[in-house]
């Protein structure tokens, strides 16, 4: 089967392992971005590791404008089309709190600028009747938390987004996964206090790459999330806004 | 770019200094943290001793700087950035025909590790160091970034190879890959009864890839006996990998007393027969053992280990046979000691390797073995041999001029590219390498 994967924030570590363990079984990676110069040499990476198609090209969640090239450059690949989508922004709070106005970039970044990207694929993958997609959303877009609600906030509308279109894409033969990681070993963490068990952006790569063989729906990566995460979602409402977690 | 304050430890375990370390994960990132001033780069700190150390300083690790950027199957040259592990470039290259020409004893070493201690393997009577087969290395020196060749710019060359990155950060180099027939090894395992068969061995062995266990526990007419392991590569089918295991905690200290050690390589020297045998592995449990086993140093618990590594001409070989029987007579060496005869192959001004015999053994962190490592550094010294920057993390500035003849060479060329001293790492401020200040 050939297939293609559209990778969206292709210079992340998280994207940046995916990308290589989807390269070294023979996919095609196009791998979009915003720093030419870092995907050229992904993409070279990605090649010598057994890609049968390496390219990078241009995207920047806030410019709807190049989305459809992008599609385009897709299309002409036979076979099955995959994107997986691994852009947004967190602010820190306290900046939001500052200046507001951050609110509609971090919205951009992680929620409506992929969810119109995803909007002009959806199409292609109905009518060929095949195609996955991933979407990380995070373990912050479950329960509005004090120190980052608003990243938080367009991640739950992001995880929403999502749900509707596995319902759509579903029944055309294609899949979505919902993927939520919890702490990742990247810029975004490094050297932020009060992390814990942190996973390696590879580990969270085979998590995912597993959940879209197995056309799983929603993970949490590292598993042990899951059940956090069912607690923290469980915590009723009057004692979760006294807490600072 | 944020800076990440922690404690970090060389891999020994026995020195660890608090400093704060950036990472970036693109070039881009990389260019605007040294736009304000160089900083030491470090990889994935298997330098044993304090050769990542930069106490109360600052750092960059240069492990998500790691991609390959091209290849040339016509002449077999890999450019890649300094943050590709090698046992990486094994897994990558090996199914098509290609090996890093060298390679050290853990698949986690980076390129610009390797670079920096001019690393060499068990093919070293071949194949020379690690640095003898890199053509081109992009360097960010104090005065911007620079291409640094054998040819075109023999002096920082010498200086940067082996030159524990004192001369700038290195970015990414170009390396000469060397053919393989495929993915697998052929190890000749035989039993070594005593010292002189082993030298008599290490002396005729004409495979490509050489190395002698040696059991460090052994005594009389024991002394240096052991298993010399022979390889090749080759190609067909053998089972996958196993599974990595983790080591989650730190040992209790009698897992490596001196009974556990004398029990264990009693039984792992007994495990080849007698008449020798023949075996084949994935090349990664050829070449690096013990990175099946993740965070093995925590095996020595808590206050961590010394490896001492030297290398004495070959004229010596018996001044090294009275160090093992000193060692041997200890009872505190570790199971994990290596005996490889070398060629005379080194590209840089602090290059370890020199012809002769080299010989390392671990130790765990104790007064004893502090002090008997201190009489072996003088040993070597003495025979006319030298330590190794990778492995050391004991030696005294007054031990280093008389091992490396190239020093003053050496300090020249580093203060012209990094001036200012900023690249200085603890080993170099220990051992007073770039000067007495």
């Amino acid at each position: 089967m050939n297939r293609t994967w559209i990778i969206l924030g292709a210079t992340s570590s998280m994207a940046r392992a995916f990308a290589r363990q989807v390269a070294s079984q023979g996919a095609g990676v196009l791998l979009a971005g915003r720093d030419g110069e870092d995907l050229a040499a992904l993409a070279a990476d990605c090649a010598l590791r057994g890609a049968r198609l390496a390219e990078a090209v241009a995207f920047d969640a806030r410019d709807p404008a190049g989305f459809a090239a992008i599609v385009d450059r897709a299309g002409l690949e036979e076979g099955e089309i995959n994107a997986a989508v691994f852009v947004g922004s967190m602010p820190a709070q306290a900046d939001i709190d500052a200046d507001p106005g951050l609110i509609d970039g971090t919205v951009t970044d992680s929620f409506t600028g992929p969810a119109r990207f995803l909007h002009l694929l959806a199409p292609v993958i109905e009518e060929r009747g095949m195609g996955s997609i991933v979407g990380v959303g995070s373990v912050a877009g479950d329960r509005g938390r004090l120190g980052n609600y608003v990243y938080g906030a367009a991640k739950a509308g992001f995880h929403t987004y999502l749900s509707g279109l596995r319902n759509r894409l579903t029944r055309a033969g294609g899949h979505v996964v919902t993927v939520k990681p919890g702490f990742v070993d990247t810029a975004m963490t490094w050297g932020l206090p009060g992390m814990f068990l942190v996973a390696s952006p590879e580990k969270v790569a085979a998590d995912i790459l597993r959940a879209v063989e197995r056309r799983r729906n929603v993970i949490y990566t590292p598993v042990f999330w899951t059940l956090i995460m069912l607690i923290i979602r469980h915590i009723p409402e009057p004692v979760f806004k006294k807490m600072k977690i | 770019m944020r800076w990440k304050t922690a404690d970090f430890a060389g891999w020994g375990r026995a020195l660890s200094a608090r400093f704060d370390v950036a990472r970036p994960e693109r070039r881009r990132a990389l260019d605007a943290l040294l736009s304000e001033g160089l900083v030491p780069a470090m990889g994935m700190r298997r330098s044993y001793g304090d050769a990542a150390l930069n106490a109360g300083g600052r750092a960059v690790e240069m492990t998500r700087l790691d991609r390959m950027i091209g290849f040339d199957p016509a002449t077999g040259e890999l450019e890649a950035e300094a943050g590709v592990q090698i046992g990486q470039l094994a897994q990558v290259f090996a199914p098509k025909g290609w090996l890093p020409p060298v390679m050290p004893g853990t698949g986690f070493a980076t390129l610009g590790g390797c670079i920096a201690q001019d690393v060499h393997g068990k093919n070293h009577h071949h194949a020379g160091s690690f640095c003898q087969h890199v053509t081109s290395i992009r360097l960010r020196t104090a005065a911007g970034e620079v291409e640094v060749t054998p040819e075109g710019t023999p002096d920082l060359f010498r200086a940067t190879a082996g030159g524990l990155g004192q001369t700038g950060v290195i970015l990414s180099a170009r390396i000469r890959m060397m053919p393989c027939k495929g993915d697998v090894m052929i190890v000749t395992e035989r039993r070594i009864d005593d010292w002189d068969e082993h030298i008599a061995m290490l002396d005729a062995s004409r495979a490509t890839y050489t190395v002698g266990w040696i059991d460090a526990t052994a005594t009389g007419s024991g002394l240096g006996r052991g298993i010399l392991e022979e390889g090749e590569t080759g190609s067909g089918l053998v089972p996958r990998r196993v599974k990595f295991r983790k080591v989650p905690f730190d040992a209790p200290r009698f897992a490596l007393s001196a009974p556990v050690v004398r029990a264990f390589n009693q039984l792992y020297w007994r495990r080849v027969p007698e008449s020798g045998r023949t075996v084949v592995k994935p090349i990664g449990d050829f070449f690096f053992p013990l990175d099946k086993i993740h965070d093995w140093n925590r095996l020595y618990g808590k206050r961590g280990f010394h490896q001492f590594q030297c290398v004495v001409p070959l004229a010596a070989a018996g001044e090294l046979r009275a160090m093992l029987e000193s060692i041997a007579g200890s009872g505190l060496a570790s199971p994990l000691a290596v005996l490889k005869r070398m060629g005379p192959g080194g590209a840089g001004h602090l290059s370890f390797p020199m012809e002769g015999y080299t010989l390392a053994v671990d130790f765990p962190n104790r007064a004893g073995a502090r002090d008997l490592i201190a009489r072996l550094i003088e040993r070597a010294r003495g025979a006319g041999g030298r330590i190794y920057f990778a492995k050391d993390s004991l030696a005294r500035a007054d031990d280093i001029p008389a091992m490396y003849p190239e020093l003053a060479a050496w300090r020249a060329a580093s203060s012209d590219a990094d001036p200012q001293g900023t690249l200085a790492t603890d080993l170099v401020r220990r051992l007073k390498l770039r000067g007495a200040a």
